[in-house]
């Protein structure tokens, strides 16, 4: 009884000295990342609709405008303006002459970066996108491109192998084999263009890739998901600022 | 002559030695309630704080490196780099601060990226 009241005594004390030594103390803090862009003279936004193609599992066009139109209506102060989503890509094969009738099997007709570039001259027409602005009583617009593939390979990659000990114990442990894999890739660049002027104020790509071993069957959209997820925080600090959360140490 | 300049620096010693404790002892007092209010979540007075016990001692590395966590969190991100600087100038081979300017030059490298666009 003694002997632990004793030890109890002595960590106490311990403990108490501890504190009074401690010449570092852990603290959290939150770095504030300013907006890449000034949009004090917006009150309203336009999610206008993307030039997109890919894959045909998913409309890389409606998705993204239809995400970006939520996370904007709760992570900024601007209003969203809601309306159809532009099919951009129509509106240049129409200003091209060459309409096409939809494929029997729906085939894209943006499949590569190469597609996509002969239809970005549309970003650079200011007259087009200050009627648009016009339209929609000068909001900024939010436009671009969104590629999103198939993508396979292979490579090694971490598989859970079990193994059975000494004691005849299953046990699991990581291994790294070859493997083929498969996934997707998601390409979007976003263009922020002035609704009063048609000109283009700031424009960022990106790009993410997400594989999964060949035999794993995962939908096309989610992995648009999760592929969004990891770029939205980058694409909402173009209109506000966000905060980074980290820990640091204060000394004495 | 050498007993005269002996006692002549014996002198400018004695003086000088305790009112650098005393200014140390201040500006540690200063660091420790500067640790005590950003603890609390009141950065501006912490930074308040931490400018002080700079000004008090600007030898103290513990104090620049409060005072580089304090701009950070205030979005001084240029003062932020040059008080990191001096607290890894005048203690080089302290891990702690320089996992703070570490973790820092991240974020400020990330934003200077973006202006240079």
């Amino acid at each position: 009884m003694i002997a632990r009241i004793a030890a109890a005594a002595a960590s106490l004390a311990l403990a108490v000295g501890a504190a009074g030594c401690l010449s570092f103390y852990e603290i959290g803090v939150e770095t504030p990342i300013q907006a890449k862009l000034d949009v004090t003279p917006f009150q309203r936004v336009l999610v206008a609709g993307f030039v997109s193609g890919g894959s045909k599992n998913i409309d890389p066009n409606t998705e993204t405008a239809r995400l970006l139109r939520s996370q904007l209506r709760t992570k900024s102060d601007l209003k969203v303006i809601d309306s159809d989503v532009m099919q951009l890509t129509d509106e240049i094969d129409r200003r091209k002459g060459t309409v096409q009738a939809p494929s029997p099997n729906d085939e894209p007709r943006i499949k590569n970066e190469q597609d996509l570039q002969a239809y970005e001259e549309i970003f650079k027409d200011a007259e087009y996108w200050k009627k648009i602005g016009a339209e929609y009583q000068m909001p900024l617009i939010i436009t671009g491109s969104v590629l999103f593939t198939e993508v396979e390979k292979s490579g090694m990659v971490n598989k859970p192998t079990s193994f059975v000990d000494s004691q005849g114990i299953t046990r699991y442990q990581e291994a790294r084999t070859y493997s083929d894999l498969k996934g997707y890739a998601l390409s979007p660049k976003f263009m922020f263009i002035d609704g009063r002027t048609g000109e283009v104020l700031y424009s960022e790509g990106f790009h993410e890739e997400r594989l999964y071993p060949k035999d794993q069957n995962t939908p096309a959209l989610s992995t648009y998901f999760e592929l969004m997820d990891s770029l939205l925080p980058s694409f909402l600090n173009t209109l506000s600022t966000q905060k980074i959360r980290g820990t640091r140490f204060l000394l004495k | 002559m050498g007993k005269r300049l002996l006692l002549a620096a014996a002198l400018i010693l004695a003086t000088a030695l305790p009112a650098y404790a005393d200014k140390r002892s201040d500006a540690k007092a200063q660091v420790s309630f500067g640790i005590l209010v950003a603890q609390k979540n009141l950065w501006k007075e912490a930074v308040r704080s931490w400018e002080r016990a700079t000004e008090l001692d600007p030898t103290y590395a513990a104090a620049w490196n409060n005072l580089g966590i304090g701009y950070e969190q205030l979005g001084r991100f240029n003062d932020a780099r040059k008080a990191y600087e001096k607290a890894m100038e005048l203690d080089p081979n302290n891990t702690m601060i320089r996992n703070n300017n570490d973790q820092f030059r991240e974020i400020y490298d990330r934003q200077n990226r973006r202006g240079g666009r």
